[in-house]
């Protein structure tokens, strides 16, 4: 219809060189992360096995299994969800079902995203000068799992924000017009339709607090304990305990001669709960998403 | 309306329970600052020489004789790595957002959007280990360097911890834009990329800003993957292939050997006070920026 004019070739050029400029920088940010992860999976090989998760470090620590700390971190992270899931939740609830639009409520804004931004090693001096030494905890696995819990708080208060927010303000107005009060809504209305949500934002928690190691080697983690093999009950609550991103600190840079695998196996398998955790959260999400009925 | 008593107490209660909670935040913030600096006061307000200490570049916390708190070159450090980082990670997260929200199919974005989520989900000690191997050797390798555990080696892994951030957050941005504006240049025969550059950067200037500014917090605030990536020089680097030594990384390293309360354990703590204001600033300009689109729009 219209022939090509020098303005619009040079326009078509530009279009294609800047789609391809674009996804090539979008392509070079996930291309490291497939190669880095086939290397560590190659390089871990000859150590992956079922044994490798069940047994302790042997031979102080250049054989062996991962199972103490592996252990030690399930007990941790088990341990701060216990105390973030409750405290994040009913934060988010408040937030979201409670607090007028003011100034204050900006503050708590304010300070949940600020908590996010607080840099980790900063929660370990904070976990260490409050609760082990000014409650006199000491270092423990109770002492550690509270820093991890507050320092993954903002996890769960931004995901379950995002949950409640998205039912939609009819479905409480209804409620409220059959007599129910603010709590009855909330609990028969709004949490049932957003639990699914609000339980994608705790498996992220999960994720976080696993891979930590700045926040729990000042207030609880150890190079190394000697526990039981098949005992799930080995730690104690102020008892120190290893932790699998510490042990990974510990055998690639504290001890010499360590056989090369170890640290990558040890490496690949905190990467795997953690990717594991995430996708699981994605998943779920994903599957949220395509039955949602509103 | 006749509700027996104890459920209406009961209902008192659980609010009163979720107000305590709402409320924690701020809490915590304030005794995270408490209780670091409660640690560090006794030094800093006997003793302690903020001159020095900005100044200097002489960190001798365990000399015998000489002892020197300046953390000039640790500033140094940080600053170095996370300007690195930045020059790196700036680009290239700017770029993908702008690919993920403009240019890709919706499949890819779903896709790239999954791989984005994984990125930023591995553990920082894995990115610490990753310096620590991989990169050392490629570095050595390449630059025929003595050693590869330098500030390039902690830029690029830090490079590749903070681009996520300034992706999922620049693409918030850019989809915060009305499709009006894009439909507007459309319909004047504007190309994706000349209503990208002529339309959306600058309408999304202030979301990118609040982006760039998050991936700069978490630089800064990086801990175990710069304490295995960059070495242990304390010196202001002269080059990209000097080892240096940041503020986290310091923290870090030294704390487990400093007896409690001594000098050096407290000038610790005062660093991560200097580390828990800088951040802090830096999140806070980042809120105030991203609110003042919304209120603008």
């Amino acid at each position: 219809m219209f022939s090509e004019t020098a303005i619009t070739r040079r326009k078509q050029w530009t279009e294609r060189v800047a789609c391809l400029v674009l996804g090539a920088m979008a392509l070079l940010m996930v291309v490291p992360l497939v190669l880095i992860l086939a290397h560590l999976v190659y390089k871990a090989w000859p150590v992956l096995s079922w044994d490798f998760l069940i047994r302790v470090p042997a031979n102080g620590m250049r054989g062996g299994g991962i199972w103490s700390p592996l252990l030690g971190t399930i007990y941790l992270v088990l341990l701060s969800l216990a105390v973030a899931a409750p405290v994040g939740i009913l934060a988010a609830i408040y937030l979201n079902e409670y607090a007028r639009d003011n100034w204050f409520t900006r503050l708590i804004h304010l300070a949940v995203v600020n908590l996010a931004g607080v840099p980790s090693i900063v929660h370990a001096l904070f976990g260490l000068g409050a609760f082990v030494i000014f409650a006199g905890i000491g270092r423990s696995i109770l002492a550690a799992s509270l820093t991890l819990a507050i320092m993954t708080l903002p996890v769960i208060i931004a995901s379950t924000k995002e949950a409640l927010s998205a039912v939609p303000p009819a479905f409480r107005e209804a409620c409220w017009n059959v007599g129910a009060t603010r709590w009855q809504t909330i609990r028969h209305v709004v949490l049932p339709n957003s639990i699914s949500g609000i339980l994608t934002g705790v498996i992220l928690q999960v994720s976080r607090a696993a891979g930590e190691t700045a926040p729990v080697m000042f207030t609880g983690a150890v190079f190394y304990k000697a526990i039981a093999e098949n005992d799930l009950f080995a730690y104690g609550l102020l008892d120190q305990c290893m932790a699998l991103s510490m042990h990974l600190f510990t055998i690639s840079t504290q001890v010499p001669d360590v056989p090369d695998a170890l640290p990558y196996g040890t490496a690949v398998v905190l990467v795997g709960v953690v990717l594991v955790v995430n996708a699981t959260a994605i998943a779920l999400r994903a599957f949220l998403r395509s039955r949602k009925r509103w | 309306m006749n509700r027996r008593p104890f459920e209406v107490l009961g209902e008192r209660l659980i609010e009163l329970v979720i107000t305590i909670c709402g409320i924690s935040a701020i809490v915590f913030v304030f005794s995270i600052f408490y209780f670091v600096f409660r640690e560090g006061a006794a030094f800093f307000f006997h003793g302690f020489k903020p001159g020095e200490f900005l100044a200097s570049v002489e960190w001798y916390p365990t000399s015998q004789s000489h002892v020197r708190y300046g953390a000039l070159a640790l500033i140094a450090g940080t600053f170095s790595v996370t300007v690195l980082a930045m020059a790196i990670a700036v680009p290239f997260g700017l770029g993908a957002a702008i690919f993920v929200s403009e240019f890709c199919p919706r499949r890819m974005k779903e896709t790239l959007k999954i791989l984005i989520e994984m990125l930023a989900a591995i553990p920082s000690v894995v990115w610490g280990f990753i310096g620590l191997t991989i990169m050392n050797s490629l570095i050595i390798r390449v630059f025929d360097a003595p050693i590869g555990l330098t500030v390039l080696n902690g830029g690029l892994i830090l490079a590749m911890m903070s681009v996520p951030i300034i992706v999922s957050i620049g693409e918030d941005a850019l989809k915060a834009v009305p499709d009006t504006y894009r439909e507007a240049a459309m319909a004047l025969g504007a190309t994706r990329w000349q209503v990208t550059y002529r339309v959306l950067l600058p309408a999304a200037r202030n979301g990118l800003l609040a982006a760039v500014l998050l991936g700069v917090g978490r630089a800064v605030g990086e801990t175990m993957a710069v304490l295995m990536a960059t070495g242990h020089a304390v010196r202001i680097p002269a080059s990209l292939l000097d080892p240096v030594r940041t503020l986290t990384a310091t923290i870090a390293a030294e704390l487990g050997e400093a007896a409690v309360h001594s000098d050096h354990y407290q000038v610790l703590f005062i660093i991560g006070i200097l580390l828990f204001v800088i951040t802090f600033v830096i999140n806070l300009l980042a809120d105030l920026i991203v609110k003042g689109i919304r209120k603008s729009s």
